[in-house]
């Protein structure tokens, strides 16, 4: 499956804080009533300019800070297809492939604001339609591509009925 | 393979009953979970939908009410008795408001123990490895699926070593060695790893302090900040509960992806500068500094030591005027021991506020957001923008001595002065 949409750019160690307030996280579990409030202390109305589809692309460290899994979901939720980041945070990047939000690690220092890509994770291969570049992405283990290909951890547990790991 | 391991590889070892190394993803079960109140009603929402019908081992569970303790709203109320439901439904144990910060209760009531994998949907979880625990911070999810399976995946991490030498002048505290390490590796320094800190310094420091640098291994992006089993961590563990318990100690020749050696005899007070933790000066670069709030609390730096550090500097004394100072003890234990010794009375002589064990002013939920423009000093162990609940304040960390010095003078003061 291949992803397609337009890049809105972060710079290094975007945090869980700045991802979602921990003024908004911790009085509800709506996700819909969060995802408004996305990078709003970076980028205000920043909900407001996500196309459905796009990719939020970042440096270093993304995700890092808290372990809360709304810093993913509300992600998800916005209509962002996947992050593209040069490096994630580690609890951020488990949160993210159980609950399947895709995350691409390639460096990110060429991808500027606007630029249309295209993210297709089974070949490993993220496009910039608009600098008509290629970049490899890392392969992911089997675990983790099972997982996400489930649709995240919930999913895998309720078709599997088990943890353990399906061939 | 190799036959050397580090502490994460032999406590995963013993687990699975066989040799695994680094890298290897695995699937263990975990020996304590925990959930606290920003993070449980996710995981019972998603227990809920995966179909659970029961908790795998509910002894093994335990939910903390600490991020909003007691509610400040309405909506945090529902939040809080979806927990209280969920747990005398399945049966898990319960720390309500009042009882104290997660990462003090885990340890102080036996829960952590040496040698075992503990989970903590709370990224500070990796504090427990002061006392040679395996914990790391996961996600909602991973709780529920936890909960449900008694199991959690994991990848084995590569392991760091940080070996601190020399020994600490006075008025330098275990929070000055953590903020001046991570200034050093950065906050990306040991993402997805397991850091190992030995030396000297580490053997002197009493338990206590030894949790701070733990504690704060997860702001250079670590998964567990692991220490050895020395008499003064046996006594501390067998004070609160007899369990028995294994502690792993590395082997010399185990694989590290770096050893890092820092001598910390001339350390100076050590200042995280908004609004980043890995944003470090010596205070000698920043006093003078005005401040507005001060915050001495948290799981970093809220135990009874850190209590008597500033009672001491601030007996006798009063805060500067315009200055607010607020006291949120790690625990209802630590609370009362600050009560026996009368720490709290020269506290709130001295013009400080104490409300309620819990994480509230650190995470921003209430008891403390600062105003627009007000620069803060805490004793926590984030500054970023926002995190206090105003993206408009400037948060800088230091230790409780730092705290209380700087509250005495209404700017950023070097504690040693008052010592």
């Amino acid at each position: 499956m291949e992803l397609k949409g337009y890049s809105h750019k972060f710079g290094d160690d975007v945090n869980t804080d700045y991802i979602i307030s921990g003024k908004y996280k911790f009085s509800t579990i709506d996700m819909d009533e969060l995802s408004v409030h996305l990078m709003e202390d970076l980028r205000p109305n920043f909900y407001n300019e996500i196309k459905k589809g796009d990719f939020i692309v970042a440096g270093e460290n993304f995700g890092c800070g808290s372990s809360r899994e709304q810093a993913p979901l509300v992600i998800k939720h916005a209509g962002i297809s996947a992050v593209i980041a040069t490096s994630f945070a580690r609890i951020f990047y488990r949160n993210s492939i159980n609950i399947g939000l895709p995350l691409v690690e390639v460096p990110t220092n060429n991808i500027d604001e606007g630029d249309l890509l295209t993210v297709d994770l089974e070949k490993g291969i993220v496009k910039n339609l608009t600098k008509d570049e290629v970049l490899k992405i890392k392969s992911l283990p089997k675990v983790m591509l099972k997982i996400l290909q489930s649709g995240g951890l919930v999913n895998y547990y309720k078709k599997y009925g088990t943890l353990e790991l399906i061939d | 393979m190799s036959t050397y391991k580090t502490i994460s590889e032999k406590i995963f070892s013993d687990h699975l009953g066989r040799d695994v190394e680094a890298g290897e993803i695995v699937i263990v079960d975990v020996d304590f979970m925990m959930g606290q109140d920003g993070t449980t009603p996710l995981a019972i929402k998603t227990f809920e939908n995966v179909g659970a019908k029961k908790v795998a081992n509910p002894e093994k569970v335990a939910f903390v009410i600490d991020h909003n303790a007691p509610s400040p709203s309405e909506k945090v109320s529902a939040l809080h008795k979806l927990m209280r439901d969920f747990s005398s439904n399945y049966g898990t144990k319960f720390y309500d408001i009042g009882e104290g910060i997660c990462h003090q209760l885990i340890p102080e009531k036996g829960h952590a123990l040496p040698g075992q994998i503990v989970i903590g949907a709370d990224s500070h979880t990796c504090t427990y490895g002061a006392i040679n625990c395996f914990s790391t911070g996961v996600g909602s999810t991973d709780l529920a699926i936890a909960m449900a399976s008694g199991k959690l995946w994991f990848k084995v991490p590569q392991s760091v070593k940080i070996v601190l030498e020399g020994s600490l002048p006075t008025g330098v505290y275990s929070k000055d060695v953590a903020l001046y390490i991570i200034k050093n590796l950065t906050a990306n320094g040991a993402t997805y790893k397991a850091v190992e800190f030995e030396g000297p310094v580490i053997d002197n420091l009493s338990v206590e302090a030894r949790f701070t640098i733990s504690n704060m291994s997860v702001e250079m992006g670590a998964k567990v900040g692991l220490m050895k089993v020395d008499e003064k961590a046996e006594n501390w563990i067998k004070e609160r509960t007899d369990k028995p318990f294994k502690s792993y100690e590395p082997d010399e020749s185990a694989n590290y992806e770096e050893i890092y050696k820092f001598d910390v005899s001339d350390l100076e007070p050590q200042i995280a500068k908004p609004h980043a933790v890995d944003n470090v000066s010596p205070i000698s670069e920043v006093e003078g500094i005005p401040i507005h709030q001060g915050l001495l609390g948290t799981c970093t730096n809220g135990r009874i030591e850190d209590l008597r550090i500033a009672a001491n500097i601030l007996k006798g004394k009063r805060i500067h005027k315009g200055v607010r100072l607020i006291v949120a003890p790690a625990s209802k234990d630590t609370l009362l021991k600050a009560m026996n010794e009368g720490i709290i009375q020269t506290l709130i002589q001295a013009g400080a506020t104490v409300v309620a064990p819990g994480c509230g002013p650190c995470v921003g939920t209430h008891n403390g957001v600062p105003s627009d423009g007000e620069n803060v000093i805490s004793s926590a162990n984030r500054n970023f923008k926002g995190r206090m609940g105003n993206n408009k304040a400037f948060i800088y960390l230091g230790s409780p001595a730092t705290v209380a010095a700087s509250c005495i003078e209404g700017k950023i003061t070097d504690p040693r002065k008052y010592l």
